[in-house]
């Protein structure tokens, strides 16, 4: 490996990467060392999130990547792969794998890991004081005798470790021949079978590989490595290997074993763990959080407040700016465009300054959920309603962690889709983002709660409960069919830690919401405002007028097909309108009928006859996602096929139940 | 002593102490579940394991989630149980 001598040392910026497994307080350790200077991205290629930021200290720089919190580094998951592609392609000046100390023989197998990648390695013993409160001893010195490396021991999030953390990483860095570690064997059955895959492969591997590691993860079963060597080995060769390899099917528990084995040497002198048989807060808490009735319970209970403080919270803020500062910028664009053309000025007032509220609303919402995903995340309820959840969602071809994201989706469906990023595995995540329309956002229950009372007046309640339950009926059959269908034998194995409770850091929490919403706005938001300037230039165009706009001349292109599902124009119109934003169906309809507010309520019941109106209803509610949900699911999934997907299959969908709704209406008798 | 033969995972009753005889089921499950402490001749105690939910369990001071299909696939040998209260 290349390194720059001493002398020049001290004036390159060293690349940092902070390694470590799920839940050992690595966001926190982040936040704390790069701080205002953090820079979200995408991996090249991926829909996994990069974190980035510099840290400057006496004269050297660092560039730290925050690499995804992953358990191993053999290629199970886009996370893991993207973490070691960076080791490996990057070759960066030093990483800094973080552990928890009250659980480290698990965390050591991440670094035994590490260390076969030959990379320098800084041991972050953080969360110290969590293994101090469970009678964990960890005598430092020893610890760093046997594995041969600098362990620096951390609280982060009391602020405790961060200067002797930088230190350390500098002096290996600038020191990198005192580095010497003490690598994990393979165990004795297996030694001499790779030694002949190494002399086999050696050779063969490109840089920046390392054959010896290349060997190893084939004997490891890595399906990645795998298809890259057999490219490499070629023809000739690859059929050898892949006999030898068939012949010892049998290494990959052997070394895994090996690994704890290792651990388990390492870890015998330093630390010192009190009798089993204490019970813990952790084991108290979950005597309620993981009971099967009890779970239940809290979970409802905590669903409740989260949805409370989004009414109490979010709510409010929403129409504040909505109606003050857009309603006001709106104004002001209007008066300061008084001399334009008039085209020009609802241009501006209505296109522009539409899209950008649009957006703007948005944001109380999604800060509310981010912050409340975190808080339960960080404090470690998130894994137990998953785990609370999982038998329920199993029908859907889902797990557990689908639940939450799914569940606040009656909130919006926008952070609904975000939200599933909790979700490791990528079939699973897009299966649950391909769900996520399907529940009834609350934009929808408006529609509905304005909708229903006035085309059916005292049976309102009723028809919209059942309206819900159709949704919700639905989402369940799509979920079996896809399950068994696209994504057929893509079941992943639900295995999930249980994280130690602990007090939530605000730090972590505000970041996350901060990141989170920011996205949003820089990912989602040109297209929103774009997509919502040219539904609006539809809807103004030629004339300026809605009743002769093109989108009026779509609609009554449409009406041929309107009459399959009972509606007029004007209905299809709403419909299309409701695009951009679900409400706007209302205000369409008040327009296209000449009315609004409570007149609006009596023209429709007047005009409007009820299986048309129980159609429009039904389709109003399975109707494809709005504009923001459509930019976020391309922003999630990272690609246009699947989310165009999704919205023709809901298109069908919700036609499909608007002509069997309108036609089962009139032959039972109603007014069609 | 006789060993008693490896039953499923599955099969353990709540505050039973086991140890990990062998996992079926490919690399790649195995692979994850090395990650998280779960290995051939890790001790493991069973935490809950009610009607046909998910099953958790404890190795290596980690608290373990799995399916009941996961479960399944790991066979352990049981060493002590003490009775349910």
């Amino acid at each position: 490996m290349n390194r720059t001598p001493e002398h020049t040392s001290q004036e390159r910026t060293l690349l940092v990467g902070l390694a470590g497994q799920p839940n050992v307080g690595k966001s926190t350790l982040f936040n704390l060392l790069t701080g205002l200077t953090q820079h979200v991205g995408n991996w090249p290629g991926k829909t996994v999130e990069r974190k980035e930021g510099t840290l400057a200290h006496n004269k050297t720089r660092m560039r730290l990547v925050d690499l995804p919190g992953t358990y191993s580094l053999t290629a199970h998951s886009l996370e893991e792969q993207v973490a070691r592609d960076f080791i490996i392609q990057e070759q960066p000046d030093v990483i800094v794998m973080v552990a928890d100390a009250s659980s480290l023989e698990r965390n050591l197998y991440l670094l035994a890991e590490l260390l076969i990648l030959c990379t320098p390695v800084v041991l972050a013993l953080n969360m110290l004081d969590v293994a101090e409160a469970q009678g964990i001893q960890i005598e430092l010195h020893v610890l760093e005798a046997a594995l041969g490396l600098p362990v620096v021991p951390m609280v982060a999030t009391r602020n405790q470790g961060p200067d002797e953390l930088i230190a350390a990483i500098e002096h290996l860095a600038y020191n990198p021949a005192t580095f010497h570690p003490t690598l994990p064997q393979i165990a004795a059955p297996h030694r001499r079978v790779l030694d002949q895959l190494k002399e086999m492969v050696a050779g063969q591997v490109p840089a920046p590989f390392d054959p010896d590691w290349v060997a190893l993860k084939l004997l490891e079963g890595d399906t990645e490595i795998t298809r890259k060597a057999k490219g490499w080995a070629g023809k000739l060769l690859w059929p050898r290997i892949e006999a030898l390899l068939a012949a010892h099917e049998d290494a990959v528990l052997d070394i895994a074993s090996g690994r704890y084995e290792w651990i388990g040497r390492m870890v015998r002198a330093a630390v010192t763990r009190p009798r089993l048989g204490q019970v813990s807060l952790t084991d108290k808490l979950d005597r309620v959080a993981v009971h099967p009735l009890w779970g239940l319970v809290l979970l409802f209970c905590v669903f409740a407040a989260v949805f409370w403080l989004t009414f109490t919270l979010a709510v409010p803020l929403q129409e504040w700016l909505d109606v003050t500062v857009v309603g006001q910028a709106h104004v002001a664009a209007r008066h300061l465009l008084a001399g334009a053309p008039g085209w020009l000025a609802a241009l501006v007032a209505d296109g522009v300054l539409g899209g950008a509220g649009l957006v703007l609303t948005f944001l109380p919402i999604l800060a509310v959920f981010f912050g409340a995903l975190a808080l339960l995340e960080d404090t470690g309820y998130l894994a137990r309603s998953a785990y609370v959840m999982d038998r329920f969602m199993h029908a859907l071809g889902l797990h557990g962690k689908s639940f939450l994201p799914l569940f606040l989706g009656f909130d919006c469906n926008v952070p609904a889709v975000m939200g599933a990023r909790v979700i490791e595995s990528r079939s699973g995540r897009l299966l649950t983002i391909l769900l996520a329309p399907l529940v009834p956002c609350s934009a929808r229950l408006v529609v509905l709660a304005f909708l229903a009372p006035a085309f059916f007046g005292a049976a309102a309640l009723p028809v919209a409960l059942a309206l819900v339950a159709l949704n919700l009926l639905v989402l369940v059959l799509v979920g079996i069919t896809l399950s068994h269908t696209l994504f057929r034998g893509q079941h992943v194995a639900f295995i999930m830690e249980l994280p130690l409770y602990h007090m939530p850091n605000a730090r972590t929490i505000g970041t996350a919401v901060w990141n989170n919403t920011w996205a949003f706005v820089r990912k989602a938001g040109s297209f929103i405002l774009l997509a919502s300037v040219v539904v609006w230039a539809l809807s103004y165009f030629p004339t300026g007028a809605l009743e002769q706009s093109y989108l009026a001349r779509l609609g009554r292109s449409l009406s041929p097909m309107g009459e399959l599902i009972g509606m007029d124009w004007r209905m299809l119109v709403a419909l299309i309108s409701s695009f951009v934003a679900k409400e706007n169906a209302i205000v369409t309809l008040g327009v296209l009928y000449g009315q609004s507010g409570g007149g609006l309520a009596s023209t429709l019941a007047a005009q409007v006859p009820p299986a048309s109106a129980l159609a429009f209803l039904t389709v109003t509610m399975l109707f494809i996602p709005c504009l923001a949900t459509v930019a976020v699911m391309r922003q999630e999934t990272g690609s246009w096929r699947w989310t165009l997907f999704d919205v023709a299959l809901l298109l069908a969908i919700a036609l499909g139940a608007g002509i069997l709704v309108y036609h089962g209406a009139g032959a039972l008798g109603m007014e069609g | 002593m006789s060993a008693r033969p490896p039953v499923p995972l599955a099969q353990l009753a709540p505050g039973a102490q086991a140890i990990v005889r062998e996992i079926r089921g490919g690399a790649d499950f195995s692979g994850r579940l090395a990650g998280m402490g779960l290995t051939k001749g890790a001790r493991i105690e069973m935490l809950q394991n009610v009607g046909r939910g998910p099953v958790l369990v404890r190795a290596h001071e980690t608290r373990i989630a799995l399916g009941r299909g996961e479960a399944l696939k790991i066979l352990v040998e049981e060493t002590s149980h003490e009775p349910y209260a």
